[in-house]
């Protein structure tokens, strides 16, 4: 054990500090939610990648910087130290551009890799359907092979699908064989959303933006090269090995302590009216303590694949644990700021209240997405502690 | 950086966790309740054969020189079985102590007997009001108003306090400060005094972790094999969940833990700080296995008979010593609520 960065991980810690300092926009983006600011993270992505910013883990043919996982958590604390724009394009970049590179052909990669890390190709995910959420082996959309095996006519509905009103592609899973039940006989698909057949319906989240939505899909046809993996072969590409290392790029621990150190700030600054009710100053304590701690395990984790090791299920442990650690430090900050608490910013007395209402709307939903945490802790039970299933 | 164990300290932690697991059986654990000491020289002298006596002590006095480090995998261990002989006192407590006293002829007549096995030494803080097994101390350091005091056997009268936990042996130790050697004072005793408590405090969280994990495993296998309902009660959902909340936040206490006794043997200038994090994180998980896994065990947790109480007993014994929560928050919170604080992404190291 050694916890002294490396002298070419401090350089590497310069680097990417001064060249946020130099690019990092000074006007905060708008949402990515809307329009205009979908449109301003596309090209902050675009911009990362000119620096060769974009994705540091890939290889350099692909834009990349062959950066390891070490130098990705670095850069990560650095990314949100400096205040940068959250990453439009993170189901392309840390969802399918690891899966792309460990199933996709090379003529695949060469095709979607690029357009991924320069922003002009915009992903979105299609998992959840109406009746397939926590019980995602329950996909019914249908994917059908053409006669002449050159495509497929994809029919049905996906919903839930982040990003999806302005993003150009959504990759997902379709059932290839009709006659098939639960994982078996699921495909993943790359599907352009300009697609004849396909329709967008925006759904407003709670904060009114329409952060999410339904792809219906009418006879959409999509050559048979947009196939990832193989047919009936989309359940294990789905989960596939890089599943942690995906984890830790989505959310990486540096947003959390960011949330914390901003925490901690708001309370020095009201703590003269806070005080009286003791809980919140161990809150903040605590958020504080339990950012830290999720940056530790991620390091250990981080540490233990450089050094070939492999990810157990303990893995499972991290989406409750950030999800809750979320939910409380937004809780905090808006029992800090009282009655301006319920504020939104724009309002003419809301005074300094940044964007904690903001985040407390969002943080409602990291217990839900990405696997509810009731559907994790089976997991845990199940696969970490070997409880009995049945 | 480098935030894992060394092949060595997991090949090691291994040995010692076989060795403990087949010594230190719950019904060895009965049996030394109903002695007169509770303690068993022999056991102390296995211990002492596979080197845990002498891997803290300095190579010059017969020992290997190890760190808070190298024994933080095995404190974890010893909760897990619930050890009640004084191993860490002795070995992360007072063999420092007696390292970093200043007192080389103490030193010289004491470290190469624990390396050995043929002494128990015992440091008694007064932040734990009591003083833990002072009745087989060999030779007890004793903190009393500010300064230490080494006493032997003879020098001490002992009032002993029965704890919820049978296996903890607690005495109120009076002793005539006149007669007794004073061996520091003043701003050295200060600084041995909190680097005693820090590792005290750094024994216990690891013993925590082992005790929580010790908890699941039993929970685990007491809800497979009861049936209610025609199912074993482990595959109901609400049983599951009770042990998946322990499981996730334990995960969560191990890396502050292991940061703490890095920081420890480093002499990091936030060691304290890291201590009292690991500390604070590793009790509360401990306690929340004892309250989850009662739950699961329906009355039979509620029971003497059930082995799963001298675990909880241990958990909860642990919760104050070496510093209540409100001591380690203190320390915490002069941290991070300080002018000036280094805080947030990249300032974890
Ligand atoms: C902000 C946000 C973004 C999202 N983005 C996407 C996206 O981009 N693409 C996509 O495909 N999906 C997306 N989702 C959908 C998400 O994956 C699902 O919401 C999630 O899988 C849960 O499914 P559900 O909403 O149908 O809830 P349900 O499955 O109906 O669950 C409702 C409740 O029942 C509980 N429950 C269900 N089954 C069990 C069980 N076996 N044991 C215990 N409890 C159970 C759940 O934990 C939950 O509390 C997003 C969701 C949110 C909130």
């Amino acid at each position: 054990m050694n916890l002294n960065y490396t002298p070419k991980q401090q350089a590497f810690r310069e680097e990417v500090r001064s060249w946020l300092a130099a690019n990092v926009p000074v006007q905060a983006l708008q949402s990515f939610d809307t329009e205009e600011g979908f449109q301003q993270h596309r090209e902050w992505e675009a911009k990362l990648y000119e620096g060769r910013w974009g994705m540091i883990t890939w290889p350099e043919a692909m834009g990349g910087r062959g950066a390891d996982l070490l130098e990705w958590l670095i850069f990560e604390e650095e990314y949100y130290a400096a205040g940068a724009p959250l990453r439009v394009n993170q189901n392309g970049i840390f969802l399918l551009g690891p899966t792309l590179m460990e199933y996709g052909t090379e003529e695949q990669k060469q095709r979607f890799l690029t357009g991924m890390a320069t922003g002009t190709d915009i992903w979105c995910q299609g998992w959840s359907e109406p009746n397939a959420g926590s019980d995602m082996a329950a996909i019914r959309s249908s994917a059908t092979l053409s006669e002449d095996g050159s495509h497929y006519v994809i029919n049905g509905q996906k919903t839930w699908s982040t990003r999806a009103v302005w993003a150009d592609w959504c990759f997902g899973m379709f059932r290839t064989d009709p006659a098939s039940e639960r994982h078996r006989g699921l495909t993943f698909i790359l599907v352009p959303l300009n697609s004849e057949g396909i329709t967008v319906r925006p759904i407003p989240q709670l904060d009114g933006l329409p952060g999410f939505a339904e792809i219906f899909f009418d006879n959409v046809k999509v050559p048979v090269d947009c196939r990832l993996g193989g047919e009936g072969e989309g359940w294990s590409v789905a989960m596939a090995t890089a599943g942690f290392e995906r984890g830790l790029m989505l959310r990486s621990p540096a947003r959390f302590q960011e949330t914390a150190r901003r925490l901690v700030e708001l309370y020095r600054a009201n703590q003269q009216h806070v005080d009286d009710d003791p809980s919140i100053r161990d809150a903040v304590m605590r958020a504080y303590l339990d950012a830290e701690a999720y940056c530790l395990t991620t390091y250990q984790t981080a540490c233990r694949l450089m050094q070939g090791g492999k990810i157990g299920a303990e893995a499972s442990t991290n989406k409750i644990f950030w999800s809750e650690l979320d939910l409380q430090m937004h809780a905090t900050a808006l029992k800090i700021l009282q009655c301006r608490g319920e504020l939104l910013p724009e309002g003419p007395d809301a005074g300094d209240v940044g964007r904690w209402l903001d985040g407390w709307l969002f943080a409602q939903s990291g217990p839900i997405y990405a696997g509810t945490n009731e559907i994790q802790r089976n997991i845990i039970a199940e696969r970490l502690l070997g409880m009995p299933r049945k | 950086m480098d935030f894992t164990f060394s092949e060595d300290q997991l090949l090691f932690r291994d040995s010692v966790r076989d060795f403990l697991r087949a010594e230190i059986t719950p019904q060895r654990n009965r049996e030394l309740w109903l002695t007169d000491t509770g303690r068993c020289s022999a056991l102390w002298q296995q211990m002492a054969d596979m080197g845990l006596c002498a891997l803290t002590v300095p190579e010059q006095y017969g020992g290997m020189g190890m760190s808070e480090l190298d024994f933080v995998l095995l404190a974890e261990e010893t909760g897990y079985v619930a050890l009640s002989e004084p191993l860490l006192n002795t070995a992360l407590l007072a063999t420092p102590l007696l390292r970093d006293c200043g007192h080389a002829a103490l030193a010289a007549q004491w470290l190469p007997r624990i390396a050995s096995g043929d002494a128990r030494v015992i440091v008694g803080l007064e932040i734990n009001t009591l003083v833990e097994d002072a009745h087989c101390a060999d030779l007890l350091i004793l903190e009393r108003n500010g300064a230490l005091y080494a006493l032997t056997p003879d020098q001490v009268q002992l009032r002993e306090n029965p704890s919820v936990d049978p296996g903890r042996k607690l005495f109120a130790v009076e002793f005539d400060g006149a007669k007794a050697e004073k061996i520091a004072e003043g701003e050295g005793a200060l600084a041995l005094i909190e680097a005693a408590c820090n590792r005290g405090a750094l024994a216990v969280a690891a013993q925590a972790l082992g005790l929580a994990q010790r908890m699941i495993d039993i929970s685990v296998q007491y809800t497979s094999e009861r049936k209610q309902f025609g199912a074993p009660i482990g595959s109901f959902q609400a049983v599951k969940h009770h042990m998946a909340n322990v499981a996730y936040k334990l995960e969560y206490a191990k890396t502050p833990l292991y940061r703490a006794a890095y920081s420890l043997a480093n002499s990091r200038p936030q060691a304290g700080v890291h201590v009292s994090h690991a500390k604070l994180v590793a009790c509360e998980v401990a306690d929340l296995a004892a309250k989850n896994s009662i739950q699961v065990h329906g009355a039979m947790g509620y029971t003497w008979e059930v082995d799963l109480h001298m675990f909880m007993k241990r958990a909860w014994a642990f919760n104050s010593s070496y510093g209540a929560a409100g001591f380690h928050k203190a320390r915490v919170a002069q941290r991070i609520f300080s002018d000036g604080a280094l805080l947030g992404a990249g300032n974890t190291f």
